[in-house]
């Protein structure tokens, strides 16, 4: 493998660092509260910012009076958003993804209409947070109310009212390959589906919180941000301010899962206030206002139709989806579904894809990344529907799916989608994760249970999947209209004394990139890893960086960080060669020595060069006092981790309750550099799918009201509502780095709702049942299984007439949703098998 | 205003409240004590636990003139020169990543060893259940906890 043969010869000390289970570096601060999140900061003079937000979905703004709030004790000012007209902008949005995509403007204050719960309208500043709260209700505003959109399955429609002036369509985006009308003609086997992706919350740990101050015009703004280099950018183009005066810290962060990758009204607002009242100002939300105002995730329907011979080859995949953008689009909304696009076909060979997104407005929160973005939700419709086709067709899921996967020796392998996957091997994560899931005996046990109407069914779920990540390649993502490049800058400096900084553009807030860095730097220059520090989320001290998301920090950032490293051997080796006396090419490098080749009893370390260069006495002539370097990387290709994942659920069907009994994921994240670091994104990743698939959903009542505005609504997992997960590796390299590695930041998340939904409904299969929407909630079962067992034996309940008898608002059944669902062939026979030549 | 007296991590205050304020917004802007974060409004997420006379509390959902005469440990006070036992198996077991619940989920678990020294896994896992973690899958969490039970820790 090009990792391997690229990284042995240089390495100092290969195979001590990389891959070792080091502890982190950032867990002696967190664990004794010494952390600096933004809310601890305390400015001299510092005011408080307290929002006044819109209690309608839709609505004229017909008159705002803040002056009521100035009476009120500590309170320095109040503004509405008129007050901001002229410098407030419009928020980004960075992913145009069509010429004619409708970007309404969007204000971070409304000025004159609202168009979800939570918009800001008003502001209060005052000396502290009591006082600011309690002068919001001293501020008269006055709505008109409008007609909520709150259903994409029929915002579409001519008569449904409009969010924006421009209609409820953002977009349609078409992408395709192959011939899929001949895929689909006379094909044996065809299958329709619909799904639901739900729409979430991302709930990271830590609230939003800005901190922003701004002295003789230069400005500076903390935030509990996953973003500071691309929010300083966006924020002179939003603003006016001039780039140079802007300077952006993400101190520690707590969690971010896509959240935080977001230009917030609230951060832009804390730049204008600052700089009207002269004063640094401070706002942090409460965890209601996080949960209505916070981007929310997924949000999509999909109609999703796959064609297959008898002995399950599959022919083609055509893709419908519509996806909610909610109110307005922010930084990456419309990019979001897309990425999908790709990630349909998965690990499957196939002869054509189809794919349709339409962005449709509504009058709720906007969508944006989310743990994943795009990927769960393609890796949702493929596995899911594999299952479906495995049971149309009586072949075995795991044998269907090995049928028409990429063979580990036709790697690199070009996909119907177009990408090119460097490597991978399907059949080594399979067969491990079969082997610690105890496959076949689960299986038995199935059977048993099933033979001996066993009122607890066990149902096994598979998850076979891959993903696109380490967002990445800047001519790719420039070809598909994004804003901005995908490299990651890194500079390493040698300190006189033999330490060592790392500055990477990377911004972390729980990765552990100070420890992973760390180990990178430790086995390329030799240096001990108690000797490096990692710097990193402040534009002052990071200049350069397109920060962290779509698990791109190692296998982007990472790969800086080593390139770097490169370059400060080649710049000490000149020094190294006129302090040993010998020519340039007869030096050699290893363990943090150089040494000339054939003598390593004389030598000189990487320190003693870091020194010489600082006194810079004796260098040869013309050589720069300086091994510093820089080096920035941009990949030519995605990283596509794949793996394996195995699910097992008791299925209680006199009550509906689901017990995940046991959870294996075998992941392949190509080369590891610490794998505690690994295994913990990988149980933080499942927490988060296995919540999609049982717990999570953000609920809008019929007037567009966020129903579940706490933790107690919103149900995130506990330990208690989690099983003990089984974790396993296989190791592929990545061809298209030099450390072999592979993002895995997302995979977790990507892999596990559709095992533990497939598991739920492979318990449920001999009831008739073949779908329940998810959350997939006792209740929601128990009346699946009711469904079926009213309608007698032989019909096929989905999970669309579950809803439709869990009576959810926000939920309508899915078959009505196929009719609501574009123009072209309305799904007929129910979603159930079309064709069935013999 | 109302006058408290309280020991926060070994050192004694006087202090004139608010009747509202909440004991956490004390702690953290009066006291200077921000170790102990605050993660929802709601008492749903435990981020903000610490000890009230040596019982685990949310501070959040208890106001300051309620811990008059009392003494609070927050995660700040838990080391004794050196980690607390709990502190140590979180870092050993990778029981934390971005670390914003870690604070209350030591200060909750260091209240579940003293009640139950040797829990079982699921034990552990219930009696965890109001401390909220949105990276870790609890899986590290539920190690530590264990671990730290094995150094026989039962009190903070």
């Amino acid at each position: 493998m090009t990792a391997e043969t690229q990284a042995q010869p240089t390495q100092a000390q290969a195979g001590t660092e990389l891959g070792r289970a080091r502890l982190r570096k950032e867990d002696a601060r967190l664990v004794t509260g010494q952390t600096t999140w933004t809310d601890n900061l305390i400015l001299p003079g510092m005011l408080h910012v307290a929002y006044v937000r819109s209690p309608f979905a839709h609505a004229r703004i017909t008159r705002v009076d803040v002056s009521g709030a100035l009476q009120s004790p500590g309170v320095i000012a109040a503004f509405s958003g008129t007050d901001f007209s002229g410098e407030q902008g419009s928020l980004p949005c960075a992913w145009p993804v069509t010429p004619d995509i409708v970007i309404p403007a969007h204000p971070p204050m409304a000025t004159d209409e609202v168009r979800y719960v939570g918009e800001a309208v008003a502001c209060v500043v005052a000396r502290d947070r009591y006082a600011a709260a309690d002068a919001l209700e001293a501020i008269d505003v006055d709505y008109e109310p409008l007609p909520p959109v709150l259903d994409i399955r029929t915002a579409l429609d001519e008569s449904s009212p409009k969010v924006h002036e421009a209609g409820n369509k953002s977009f349609e985006w078409v992408f395709g390959n192959g011939d899929i009308d001949a895929a689909f003609r006379d094909a044996p086997v065809v299958l329709e589906r619909n799904y639901r992706q739900q729409r979430l919350i991302p709930s990271a740990m830590e609230p939003r919180a800005v901190v922003c101050s701004c002295v003789g015009g230069e400005f500076t703004l903390w935030s509990a941000t996953q973003i500071p280099h691309v929010l300083r950018v966006m924020l002179a183009l939003v603003t006016g301010i001039p780039e140079q005066n802007i300077r952006v810290i993400a101190p520690d962060v707590g969690g971010g899962f896509g959240s935080k990758l977001q230009v917030c009204a609230e951060e832009v607002l804390a730049l204008l206030i600052a700089r009207k009242l002269g004063r640094p100002v401070k706002w942090t939300e409460s965890r209601s206002e996080g949960n209505l105002t916070v981007h929310h995730g997924r949000d999509q329907w999909q109609r999703i139709r796959i064609a297959a011979d008898r002995d399950g080859r599959l022919r083609g995949l055509s893709v419908d989806l519509l996806a909610d953008m909610g109110a307005y689009l922010m930084l990456v909304t419309p990019g979001v579904p897309l990425l999908g696009a790709f990630m349909f076909n998965s690990i499957y060979k196939m002869d054509a894809l189809s794919f349709r997104c339409t962005g449709v407005f509504t009058t709720k929160m906007p969508t944006d990344a989310y743990r994943g973005a795009g990927r769960p939700e393609a890796t949702f419709g493929i596995e899911r529907i594999m299952d479906d086709l495995a049971f149309e067709l009586g072949i075995e899921p795991l044998e269907l799916r090995e049928r028409n996967w990429i063979k580990h020796e036709e790697f690199p392998y070009t996909t119907i989608a177009g990408l090119t996957y460097d490597s991978g091997n399907y059949e080594a994560a399979t067969a491990r994760a079969k082997e610690l899931f105890g496959y076949d005996e689960l299986r038995v046990e199935q059977e048993q249970r099933r033979d001996s109407h066993d009122p607890v069914q066990l149902g096994i779920g598979i998850s076979t999947y891959t993903e696109m990540c380490g967002l990445a390649p800047s001519r790719v993502l420039g070809s598909l209209a994004y804003g901005a490049g995908g490299w990651e800058h890194a500079s390493i400096r040698m300190l006189p004394t033999g330490k060592v900084e790392v500055v990477t553009g990377a911004s972390a807030h729980g990765q552990g990139h100070e420890t992973a860095w760390s180990q990178i730097v430790a086995d390329k220059l030799g240096v001990p890893f108690e000797d490096i520090r990692v710097l990193h989320g402040d534009t002052q001290v990071s200049p350069k960086g397109m920060d962290t998301y779509g698990s791109r920090s190692l296998t982007v950032g990472g790969v800086a960080v080593h390139g770097a490293c490169e370059k400060v051997i080649a710049k000490a080796k000149v020094i190294a060669s006129a302090m040993l006396e010998a020519p340039p090419e007869e030096i050699e490098f290893s363990a943090g020595k150089f040494s000339v080749r054939g003598n390593d009893a004389v030598a000189r370390t990487i320190q003693e060069i870091a020194l010489a260069t600082f006194a810079a006495h004796d260098l040869p002539d013309g050589v720069e006092p300086n091994i510093d370097s820089d080096a920035t990387f941009d990949p030519d290709s995605f990283s596509y981790p794949h793996g394996t994942h195995l699910c097992a659920t008791e299925v209680d069907t006199e009550t509906g309750a689901v017990k995940i009994r046991s959870y294996v994921a075998v992941d392949d994240v190509g080369k590891v550099v610490n794998p505690l670091i690994v295994d913990g994104q990988v149980h933080g990743g499942l927490a988060q799918g296995i919540a999609q698939a049982l717990f999570e959903e953000a609920i809008y009542d019929d007037e567009g009201n966020l129903t579940t505005t706490t933790m107690a609504d919103y149900l995130l997992p506990s330990a208690a509502d989690l099983p003990h997960f089984t974790t396993g590796r296989t190791e592929t390299p990545a061809t298209t780095n030099p450390l072999g590695v592979k993002g895995v930041g997302e995979a977790g998340t990507i892999a596990s709702t559709p095992a533990v939904v497939n598991a739920i409904l492979d318990a449920l299969r001999p009831y008739g049942i073949r779908d329940v929407v998810m959350p997939c909630t006792p209740e929601r079962i128990w009346r699946a299984l009711k469904t079926a067992q009213d309608s007698g034996p032989g019909t096929q309940v989905t999970g669309d007439s579950a809803t439709e008898a869990h009576g959810a608002v926000g939920h309508v059944s899915g078959e009505d949703a196929a009719e609501a669902h574009g123009s072209d062939a309305a799904p007929t026979n129910g979603g159930q098998a079309l064709g069935g030549a013999e | 205003m109302t006058r408290i007296t309280v020991k926060v991590d070994g050192v004694s205050y006087e202090d004139d409240v608010e009747p509202r304020l909440l004991l956490v917004h004390y702690l953290r802007e009066r006291v200077g004590k921000t170790g102990t974060p605050i993660g929802c409004d709601t008492s749903n997420c435990g981020a903000c636990t610490v000890h009230l006379d040596g019982v685990s509390v949310k501070s959040c959902s208890v106001l300051a003139v309620q811990a008059d005469g009392s003494e609070i440990t927050t995660i700040e006070g838990l080391a004794n020169g050196e980690w607390h036992p709990l502190q140590q198996a979180f870092h050993s077991e990778h029981a934390l990543q971005c670390g914003y619940c870690t604070p209350g989920m030591i200060m909750a678990a260091a209240d579940l060893l003293r009640e139950n020294p040797d829990p079982s896994d699921d034990e552990i896992r219930e009696g965890l259940e109001g401390n909220l973690c949105r990276c870790t899958g609890y899986e590290n969490i539920v190690r530590a906890v264990r671990r730290a039970a094995g150094t026989g820790v039962t009190s903070a």
